[in-house]
């Protein structure tokens, strides 16, 4: 059985403009594999082709690619799913990119950065730790699981417009996971320094992170929370 | 925190909230006067001169044309900030739409009361 695969090829240092190479896989009829092993087989062959990878086992979010338009972790997505179609392998988008499958994620860190990604608590320190209830522990679910691989916020045309301005679905998720937190007291300077025109409200809820989100998160949900909260806090 | 001077909201919780405030007015606007079209065949000249005669038609439409204002204003502004980085074709671009729609709304209120 033939894999037919087509990646992105870019080297600043050699070429003057990126291509997309065809490269073909011989696998024994009926087998499976993830793209990421795939890739490693393809790296076999060229080992000119660059790309990110680090658990293996969608928990670093080291590997995100776009496949087929699509984007997703590479360690975590079968071949199959393509059903035998050539397969399309391309950098996350709307980042800059370093080489090949290699995207500078600067501007999604920074954005992370902002929202100050740590508890703030200005009360006394507890003498052995900040106690939550099983129900205020449970508002954390769906928000704490992010592994930050970038493939929701580099599937946001909001996003690729205003990466500087915009925070983008995964600062927010874990903007909205502190916010709801219980025992982080900074929750009205957190809203301050969201309350602008672009850093929440740039999200028009196209749903975009949803789609693409290999954890199965809801960034658009939280989104729509953090708009509650500047609403309520302002009308 | 991000400023901005150009949209017509402060913020962009106000902005916010002004965009889907004049999207309730627009819908129930369209919803009316499809509503009327539909249920006024055949559509004579007496009856849609009858329908903006009435003083509140005259408001409902005033109101309807200062949504559209504030709903485009907002929403050029985002598609803008969006597309075009060059500061000064933004800027220049933003207030001939913004001048466009001001146009729109003064024709309108001078057609409407001239009923």
């Amino acid at each position: 059985m033939k894999l037919e695969f087509a990646v992105y090829r870019y080297n600043p240092d050699v070429d003057t403009k990126p291509y997309m190479k065809d490269y073909t896989l011989e696998v024994d009829e009926g087998t499976d594999m993830m793209v990421l092993d795939a890739l490693m087989k393809l790296k076999e062959l060229d080992s000119t082709l660059s790309f990110r990878r680090s658990c293996r086992e969608g928990v670093c979010g080291s590997d995100g690619v776009n496949m087929n338009g699509k984007n997703g972790l590479a360690c975590i997505t079968p071949v199959s799913t393509f059903k035998n179609k050539k397969i399309e392998i391309r950098p996350l988008p709307g980042m800059p990119v370093v080489r090949d499958l290699i995207v500078d994620l600067t501007q999604f860190y920074t954005q992370y950065e902002k929202i100050k990604p740590y508890l703030i608590n200005d009360e006394k320190t507890p003498a052995r730790e900040h106690l939550q209830s099983p129900e205020e522990r449970e508002h954390l679910d769906g928000l704490y699981e992010c592994i930050m691989c970038a493939c929701c916020s580099t599937a946001c045309p909001s996003f690729w417009w205003n990466p500087d301005k915009f925070i983008g679905p995964s600062g927010l998720l874990h903007a909205y996971r502190f916010l709801i937190d219980s025992r982080d007291t900074a929750t009205e300077e957190r809203l301050s320094e969201l309350d602008d025109a672009y850093s929440v409200f740039r999200c028009h809820g196209i749903m975009n992170c949803v789609d693409v989100c290999p954890k199965g998160l809801n960034p658009t949900k939280a989104i729509g929370h953090i708009k509650s909260m500047l609403l309520k806090r302002a009308v | 925190m991000v400023t901005n001077a150009a949209s017509l909201g402060r913020s962009g919780v106000h902005d916010f909230i002004l965009i889907r405030a004049s999207a309730v007015i627009l819908a129930c606007y369209t919803i009316f006067m499809v509503g009327f079209i539909a249920c006024s065949s055949p559509l004579t000249y007496d009856a849609w001169h009858g329908l903006f005669s009435a003083l509140p038609m005259k408001v409902f439409t005033l109101l309807a044309l200062v949504a559209i204002l504030i709903h485009s204003w907002i929403g050029i502004w985002q598609v803008l900030t969006d597309y075009v980085k060059c500061v000064s074709l933004r800027g220049v671009l933003q207030f001939v739409f913004v001048v466009a729609a001001f146009s729109y709304l003064a024709a309108g209120i001078l057609i409407v009361w001239g009923v």
